[in-house]
């Protein structure tokens, strides 16, 4: 018996991976993780129907759904992007959730003890928020380039003291004069406050800013000298160091670029969205951690973390949706952002297969 | 000779090609109704220019491509091969051009690996009886416990061919198995083969060097751009008609120029430097290269010959001694300093000087990008970039003529033009040239011949580093001989005679005059 008497097509590995398989593989991965997450719902003893559509209708569902998911588009498109330009140099920042808190530490002192005139707060704080972002990345990009320490666990301890700093912040010297037992810094001026759309809660510089630097990071790559040198120190280091690129270089300027971004995302959730500094778990939201995600998904490509850093906003609102109206833990959304990474990892290999249709002609097969 | 022949046409057909076609995209066409048949019990030789698609035709055969249209008939019968495991219990073995071995792992272990009928825990044991005995009847001299990073390419292909024996293999690819071997390790390969067809197996043999279809092969296939020009009995060829049917048209030989000056273009001045495994790869060396001249670096693999190249380009620490281009001290550079002072480097490993992903024009400028008239600083104009890589394509022959495919579908000649059109069109004092020809076919050596010459007549000092002794003869104004890390030897001649060949071969494996 030949068991291939029956194919239809046959399947080749290309060495190239196409843009549709690429995106059907994608896509492939997001439906197989929500099919998993709705074994999830069956265990709060909800229909995955509905929980379905709970999840759609808060990401989606409504002007209002819509702007919330753009609420938390921005940041994750943000940082997403900078995370694109590291990962194409084959910098692994990990660290990204510390740098916006870094941003959002730097925002809080220029609004509420610099002392500046009300019409240098913002600017100020973006520049400054920035600056901390990208100052906090160099100390992984310092220790990896002078003590080859890995970058990936210099970036993520420093995550941990990023936040303990806030804390402390918060509970000791900028602790509110009027906020008693809670934590959080009194609330900024309101020359310190983003401008919203409408009366939404989505600020628009920043998500300006997020697709102006998407198209830019697209060209920076494909056309420029700099950019050129990033991608070959990304895809191959030897080469790399035969050419006599500076591969220390590359490495500061990947963690300055992905550190900077972090750090402007930082700003623009305190400035526009809490105007307070709060519980680094509150301001942040694992945004740092998801964006990795977002890079991952569009494959590094600045431009691509557009559509994945949307996609994500939407999940994350749609999970919103789910805690409020359903009850289901904010973490479930985690579980999700998961299994989302995890069949994205085990497809990436299938987009390199192509599937060719039509009767290939079938022979017996060699009895051994 | 008839009797030969008669005696060919009698033995059993292991493969037979029926009009394989094989395209890629986006309209590459690798194999081009390629039909043939493989005698049991034969060295057969397959030969032709880079890209003709020897490398497509033996993927399909060993499974890991499908051809678009025609069928392998394996002893009589028409079958599918889909995957290298059933082309594996088929009986047919391959041993690839580049080696896919895991270097952490022993030698036995990577025998071994991947076979269901391997015990799980310690898997090399058992085996390392059978494996030797299969080494001394095959004469392939290994031990089975060494480390696979610890041994040279030469030991590296006796593992792989070892692997597919171990998995008894009656058919046996050889992908260029000589391109990396010495003069003796071909030697070696070649006892190996004959050992093999005693017992009846058949080997496929691709290669770029006449001499050897004529030395190891019963018959040989020619084929060009895709297509069968001819099969024929070895023996009932000439070389001169192997090279022009490969070519399809005459080769014409270059010869070195004259030295017109008597300037100094690199002078080492008791140069020494570690190797890879701490332990001192270069000793005391002195060498100088003169304006217009080139000179040719002998030596069998491994004596010191790779480092010495690095030291030059500034990849490798020079311990002691000093190096000049011109006036100007070089010694322990950056080698982005040192390559844009003008030494141009051609490196033996081809992933070193290229990148794989990277499309071919964007390799072709990793020299120029950043420099007037591609770059007036931060923007690349691409628009130039693609103008420039279309001319170098066509000037060096870069085939198939595309400049926004990655790299790395090339065919190995291909890519290795990628690399020298970008080195040389930089017009550099110096070039450092390791193995430039490996691997490449008699049209494509030739014409990587004549590019040195042409940069040699432009006034630039080469550096030929290579195995190949007959490469240096033909193309050395001087030859030193390098051996266990030191110069051994020095000559400059104008005509090189075969006493000459003699002499340098002997200082090559350490005899003393
Ligand atoms: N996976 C691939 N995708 C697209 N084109 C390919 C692929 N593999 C090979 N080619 C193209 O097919 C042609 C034949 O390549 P092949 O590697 O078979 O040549 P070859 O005869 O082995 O050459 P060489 O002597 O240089 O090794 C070349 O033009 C090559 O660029
Ligand atoms: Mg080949």
């Amino acid at each position: 018996m030949d068991r291939r008497k029956f194919t239809r097509f046959h399947i080749e590995v290309s060495v190239q991976p196409s843009l549709a398989s690429v995106i059907f593989f994608s896509l492939l991965a997001i439906i197989l993780a929500f099919a998993c997450g709705g074994i999830i719902f069956l265990f709060y003893h909800i229909s995955p129907w509905v929980g379905y559509q709970t999840f759609f209708q808060g990401a989606l569902g409504s002007w209002y759904a819509f702007s919330e998911t753009l609420k938390r588009t921005i940041p994750l498109l943000l940082v997403g992007e900078g995370l694109a330009l590291a990962f194409r140099a084959q910098v692994l920042n990990i660290g990204a959730e510390g740098q916006i808190l870094l941003g959002a530490v730097a925002a809080t002192w220029v609004a509420l003890f610099s002392g500046l005139p009300p019409f240098l707060l913002l600017p100020v704080m973006f520049l400054l928020g920035f600056l901390s972002g990208a100052g906090w990345a160099l100390i992984p990009a310092f220790l990896k380039t002078r003590f080859a320490v890995n970058e990936v666990l210099s970036t993520l301890m420093l995550n941990y003291v990023a936040s303990n700093l806030v804390l402390y912040l918060i509970g000791g010297p900028w602790k509110g004069k009027g906020v008693r037992g809670f934590t959080y810094t009194d609330t900024f001026p309101e020359a310190a406050w983003l401008k919203t759309m409408g009366i939404t809660r989505v600020p628009y510089f920043t998500l300006l800013v997020g697709i102006v630097i998407a198209v830019g990071g697209y060209f920076f790559l494909k056309k420029s000298a700099l950019g050129f040198e990033l991608r070959v120190v990304g895809s191959s280091p030897e080469t790399a160091k035969l050419l006599g690129i500076n591969e220390e270089k590359i490495v500061f300027l990947a963690m300055l670029l992905s550190g900077g971004l972090s750090g402007f995302a930082g700003v623009g959730e305190v400035a526009g969205i809490h105007h307070l500094l709060r519980h680094p778990d509150h301001i942040s939201l694992g945004y740092g951690y998801t964006a990795i995600i977002v890079a991952w998904l569009a494959r590094a490509n600045p431009l691509a973390t557009i559509l994945t850093s949307f996609l994500f906003g939407a999940l994350l609102s749609g999970g919103d949706a789910l805690r409020v109206s359903l009850g289901i833990p904010f973490q479930v959304v985690s579980v999700f952002n998961g299994l989302i990474l995890f069949f994205l990892i085990s497809t990436e290999h299938l987009s390199r297969y192509r599937i060719i249709w039509g009767d290939t002609k079938v022979v017996e097969n060699y009895d051994s | 000779m008839l009797e030969e022949k008669n005696r060919w046409e009698e033995k059993p057909v292991e493969v037979a090609f029926n009009s394989i076609t094989k395209r890629f995209p986006p309209d590459i066409l690798a194999n081009n109704q390629v039909s043939f048949e493989v005698k049991k019990g034969t060295v057969h030789a397959l030969l032709g220019e880079n890209g003709a698609g020897k490398t497509t035709l033996m993927n399909i055969l060993y499974g890991l491509l499908l051809p678009d249209e025609g069928e392998i008939i394996i002893r009589g019968k028409p079958t599918k091969i889909s995957s290298p495991r059933e082309a594996i219990n088929l009986g047919i073995g391959m041993v690839h051009q580049h080696f896919k071995l895991i270097p952490t792992h022993t030698v036995s272990e990577n025998i071994v690996l991947g076979l269901t009928s391997t015990p799980f825990f310690f898997p090399a044991e058992k085996a390392e009886f059978e494996i030797k005995s299969l080494s001394e009847k095959y004469g392939l001299k290994i031990d089975p416990r060494a480390r696979v990073w610890q041994l040279s390419a030469g030991e590296k292909q006796k593992v792989e061919i070892l692997k597919a024996l171990y998995r008894r293999a009656n058919i046996l690819i050889l992908d260029e198995p000589t391109s990396v071997l010495t003069p003796q390790e071909a030697e070696e390969l070649f006892a190996t083969l004959r050992a093999m067809k005693e017992e009846g197996k058949t080997c496929i043999f691709i290669t770029h060097k006449l001499n050897e279809v004529k030395e190891i092969a019963d018959v040989v296939t020619v084929m060009r751009k895709g297509k069968v020009v001819s099969t024929t009995l070895s023996s009932q060829v000439s070389l001169e008609e192997l090279a022009r049917m490969t070519v399809g048209k005459e080769v014409i030989s270059v010869v070195p120029r004259k030295i017109t000056s008597d300037k100094t273009i690199l002078q080492l001045q008791e140069v020494s430097a570690m190797g890879d495994r701490d332990f001192p790869a270069l000793l005391n060396i002195s060498l100088t290269v003169r304006k217009g001249e080139i000179v040719g670096v002998a030596g069998i693999a491994g004596n010191g010959q790779k480092e010495l190249a690095e030291v030059i380009v500034g990849l490798r620490p020079v311990t002691k001694g000093h190096i000049f281009l011109e006036d100007r001290e070089i010694t322990n550079l950056l080698p982005r300093d040192i390559a844009s002072s003008g030494v141009a480097y051609i490196p033996e490993d081809r992933h070193l000087g290229l990148v794989g992903e990277m499309s071919v024009a964007e390799n072709l400028l990793l020299r120029g990008y950043s420099q007037p008239p591609f770059s007036q600083g931060f923007w690349v104009d691409w628009e130039k970039a693609e103008a420039y890589s279309e001319k170098l394509i066509s000037n060096y022959q870069i085939s198939p003529p595309l400049s926004d495919i990655p790299v790395r579908i090339l065919s190995g000649g291909n890519r290795q033009r990628v690399v020298i059109a970008r080195e040389l069109e930089r017009k550099p004092k110096l070039v450092i040239a390791s193995n430039p020809t490996a691997g490449l076919d008699v049209s494509g050596v030739e014409a990587i011949h004549k590019l040195l010459i042409k940069a040699q007549e432009e006034g630039a000092g080469i550096l030929l580093i290579s195995g190949d002794l007959d490469e240096l003869l033909k193309l050395s104004n001087r030859i030193v001989i390098m051996f266990r890390g030191e110069i051994v030897g020095e000559k400059e001649k104008e005509h090189w005679t075969e006493e000459d060949r003699r002499e340098i071969g002997l200082r090559m494996g350490g005899v003393k005059r």
